[in-house]
């Protein structure tokens, strides 16, 4: 018998990856693979509860809402990687110190 | 064990076996096929969720559309002649022991010492229908929000990608 608990530790699996990534990562496009494990894992969750809780379709809306997110996120980031890219011809984020006095 | 854990089993494992390799393989281009499986694996516990029309939508926008950005990002930012493409890392010790016993472990016992309240759930059927009227019913303006942020979104990676003519 599969219960939400089952989809909650494959969520939480999900997003510890996903956080380990973001963490150790030096590549910028790395960490971007990372924050999309970590939005994906949010999205397991809510489809999880909207199937086992009070069974409206409220946290597959959700989720949906968090697709489209995600979709705008990776455009404006990787817009940012790139330009980057053209300024210090590196993707690394720790070389990216253009700000530091 | 019946039907629905073993295929919840395997789709399980398919995910963070594929996800594990998108955090810890040494080379991007391995980290990006993995995660693509990742997607499939998400999209198939979706499906197992009576979630029909995310799934399709996880398949067409993450498989289709961000996993090819993403791939694209890979392939602009590191010169043509740079065959190996490593992916480096950095301060892997504390980030393996904050994200590992630290946030893993602390939610493992939060979901297992949690009492859910589970309600009567929903037996799988199709959704379209009803999510489509959702949107244009009593969620039109997150639903029209959504769409001004894609529009905007678009203009603003157009604008932060161009090449300035005075610089």
């Amino acid at each position: 018998m599969i219960t939400l608990q089952h989809y909650l530790l494959v969520s939480a699996a999900l997003f510890s990856l996903g956080l380990l990534g973001v963490l150790t990562r030096r590549n910028a496009v790395n960490i971007l693979m990372g924050i999309e494990l970590i939005l994906n894992s949010a999205n397991v969750n809510l489809v999880a509860f909207s199937r086992y809780g009070t069974g409206n379709l409220q946290g597959q809306l959700f989720a949906i809402f968090v697709i489209v997110i995600a979709a705008a996120e990776v455009a404006v980031a990787l817009a940012i990687v790139l330009t980057l890219y053209r300024l210090r011809r590196t993707p690394n984020v720790d070389e990216a110190d253009l700000l530091r006095g | 064990m019946n039907a629905e854990a073993a295929v919840f089993w395997v789709f399980a494992a398919l995910t963070v076996g594929s996800a594990a390799v998108v955090v810890l393989a040494r080379s991007l281009i391995y980290n990006a096929f993995a995660l693509l499986f990742t997607f499939f694996g998400v999209a198939g516990l979706y499906v197992l969720l009576g979630a029909d029309f995310l799934a399709a939508t996880q398949l067409l926008i993450y498989v289709g559309g961000i996993l090819v950005l993403l791939l694209f990002g890979v392939m602009l930012t590191h010169k043509l002649y740079d065959l190996d493409l490593r992916a480096e890392v950095a301060q892997f010790a504390p980030g393996l022991i904050i994200a590992g016993p630290g946030v893993f472990g602390l939610l493992v016992i939060t979901i297992l010492k949690t009492r859910w309240a589970t309600g009567p759930g929903r037996p799988p059927a199709p959704t379209t229908a009803e999510i489509g009227r959702l949107f244009m019913g009593p969620y039109l303006l997150p639903f029209e929000a959504a769409s001004i942020l894609l529009l905007v979104a678009l203009i603003g990676a157009a604008m932060i990608v161009r090449r300035r003519k005075d610089a």
